[in-house]
């Protein structure tokens, strides 16, 4: 019934199980285990994955390179949905003056490509992991920002609200206790396809070099690497590109999944809490 | 009769639609003495609601206040702060409105939306306010409020709904209780049983109600006192058990023989309803009447009736 939602958690989980235990599962050392002697060995019973051209183990490199890219997409998607969340909100729950300058700053993030943004953020920053974070955190909030805005409006016209302000509810605890409840589901649903897009900007900007900076492995760069070699060693791309591929469409189906579940609407339309009907 | 200091003291409060459009409230002035239950009775769009709203503070815009005062107590509402007038709502002037189907957060667990009353007013921690939050369902009679705390607005019949409003308006103990037509969205039954326990927990709390209906029988049963209003204007006050039998003013005539009453027939089958404009005189109201007049102009045309 819930196929895509188990299948989008197995995807994450797996990513995730392999990120944390690395160390553990990696047969050999992601960089330092290099030997030109066996390099771009097709896959076999020792290198599940083959080797690239450095005769590095590819499912070690791929195991490790899962810590960053996580990491990346996971720590730069808070910080979108923070800023989205924080701005959309209090720009339709209190509208005016303050509404017209989130509004016009949104529109400026959405006309901006927000990868050649990221880049000119990183050109700035210079290279490194926390500049990453930076970059991708600030560039991606403007979908978030617009479905919180949204919600907002309609939400905040609606009588419980009316009901909280005379229950004595301020400003701050109508919008954290009656609002943000409320459009948690979207923004969770937009947050979890905002990874996956985390995770695929992480690896452009890697791929183009100014991202995670070799030796260490992301999947950017292990791409990069592997650019070259596509005829003759293939699966030195293929594996991290399925990677990828994987995380992303795992964080999307997850997304969707979780929207339903949170809805308390789909509870009871699953039954599980009907008993407490009068 | 001793007269104690009233609770809530309107005086000539009116409200205006944007900043120089009509009046919506051409100045209404009512006591609320402790304890007391006054009835507030008008037809659709007499200004009632509004009335409740403005001594919550609540109006909406371009509804605002445009002269008058609204004293709680001592002290004149409609010169307090914000912050100040915030934490009186839900303390100690609560209101509990019409739509109980509405006015519950959709996805907060009801025993959460009573207990957040206890942290916000009381400083209460959680786990203290949750366990304070099933006595309030219990007083207010939710069957296992135990269980029924964890429940969400939409697993709950309108009726319960209504009592889970009820114990939030009435969780920390109001003065003054706005109800702002509280059992019209409920079938009859169902009614009865709200304004019963309404009636028994701010009798027994000495809480003073603001009710506003248009349902007669309602304000009959329940309330001491009665205001009767019509387009923004308090036409008549008296006690309950005077005003039906001696309305004074021609349009509470109007209004009170303009019941529906069972069985009532005459020969030659049943009787019609009457409309309020067959029997109001033509100066006090008609349709050649204008809506918006002058004060002045309005009260000579009362006057004149």
């Amino acid at each position: 019934m819930r196929f895509n939602f188990v299948f989008g958690l197995t995807l994450v989980t797996i990513v995730v199980l392999g990120a944390i235990f690395a160390p553990l599962l990696a047969p050999f050392h992601p960089i330092m285990d290099a030997d030109l002697m066996s390099s771009q060995l097709p896959p076999d019973g020792v290198h599940l994955m083959g080797t690239d051209n450095q005769g590095r183990d590819v499912l070690s490199r791929v195991l490790y390179g899962a810590r960053v890219s996580l990491m990346v997409g996971v720590v730069s998607q808070i910080i979108n949905s923070t800023i989205g969340a924080a701005l959309g909100i209090s720009a339709g729950y209190f509208g005016g003056r303050w509404d017209d300058f989130v509004n016009g700053l949104t529109n400026v993030m959405l006309a901006i490509p927000s990868l050649v943004f990221a880049l000119a953020i990183m050109a700035v920053l210079g290279p490194g992991l926390p500049s990453l974070l930076i970059a991708l955190g600030l560039t991606n909030w403007s979908w978030t920002c617009r479905i919180a805005r949204s919600s907002t409006l309609s939400l905040k016209s609606q009588s419980f609200v009316l009901a909280a302000k005379s229950a004595g509810f301020g400003d701050w605890n109508i919008m954290r206790t009656q609002i943000l409840p409320n459009i948690v589901g979207p923004l969770l649903v937009i947050g979890t396809l905002g990874i996956g897009s985390a995770v695929l900007a992480e690896a452009a900007l890697s791929f183009l070099g100014i991202g995670i900076r070799p030796p260490t492995p992301s999947w950017g760069n292990m791409l990069t690497d592997a650019r070259e070699l596509l005829r003759s060693a293939p699966w030195a791309a293929i594996f991290p590109g399925l990677a990828i591929f994987a995380t992303v469409l795992g964080f999307n189906l997850l997304g969707d999944g979780l929207r339903d579940m949170l809805d308390p609407h789909m509870r009871t339309a699953r039954g599980d809490a009907g008993a407490a009907r009068a | 009769m001793s007269n104690p200091d009233p609770l809530l003291s309107v005086r000539d409060l009116r409200v205006k639609l944007g900043r120089h459009g009509a009046h919506i409230l051409h100045g209404i002035s009512l006591d609320i003495l402790p304890g007391e239950t006054y009835g507030l009775v008008g037809e659709s769009g007499s200004g009632k609601s509004v009335t409740g709203l403005s001594i919550m503070g609540l109006l909406k815009r371009p509804l605002n206040v445009a002269g008058g005062s609204i004293h709680y107590q001592d002290q004149n509402l409609l010169k307090l702060s914000r912050r100040a007038r915030r934490d009186l709502r839900g303390d100690r002037i609560a209101m509990i409105f019409q739509e109980p189907m509405t006015a519950l957060n959709p996805v907060v667990s009801i025993g959460n939306q009573i207990a957040e009353m206890f942290v916000i007013h009381r400083g209460m921690g959680w786990t203290e306010a949750r366990l304070r939050a099933v006595e309030a369902l219990d007083s207010v009679q939710v069957p296992s409020p135990a269980e029924r705390a964890r429940a969400y607005p939409h697993q709950l019949s309108g009726g319960m709904r209504q009592r889970v409003m009820i114990a939030i308006a009435l969780a920390c103990r109001p003065d003054l209780l706005i109800a702002d037509e509280p059992t019209t969205a409920l079938d009859v039954t169902v009614q009865a049983g709200v304004l019963k326990l309404i009636h028994e927990l701010c009798t027994a709390e000495g809480t003073a109600v603001l009710l506003v209906s248009h349902d007669l029988g309602v304000i009959a049963n329940m309330c001491q006192r009665v205001g009767v209003m019509d387009r923004g204007r308090l036409i008549e006050e008296q006690d309950t058990a005077a005003l039906f039998s001696n309305p004074l003013h021609p349009y509470t005539r109007g209004l009170l023989a303009a019941r529906p009453r069972l069985g009532s027939r005459v020969e030659g089958g049943r009787k019609r309803l009457t409309e309020l404009d067959e029997i109001v005189p033509d100066g006090a109201r008609g349709h050649d009447a204008p809506t918006l007049v002058t004060p002045r102009g309005r009260r000579e045309a009362r006057v004149a009736a």
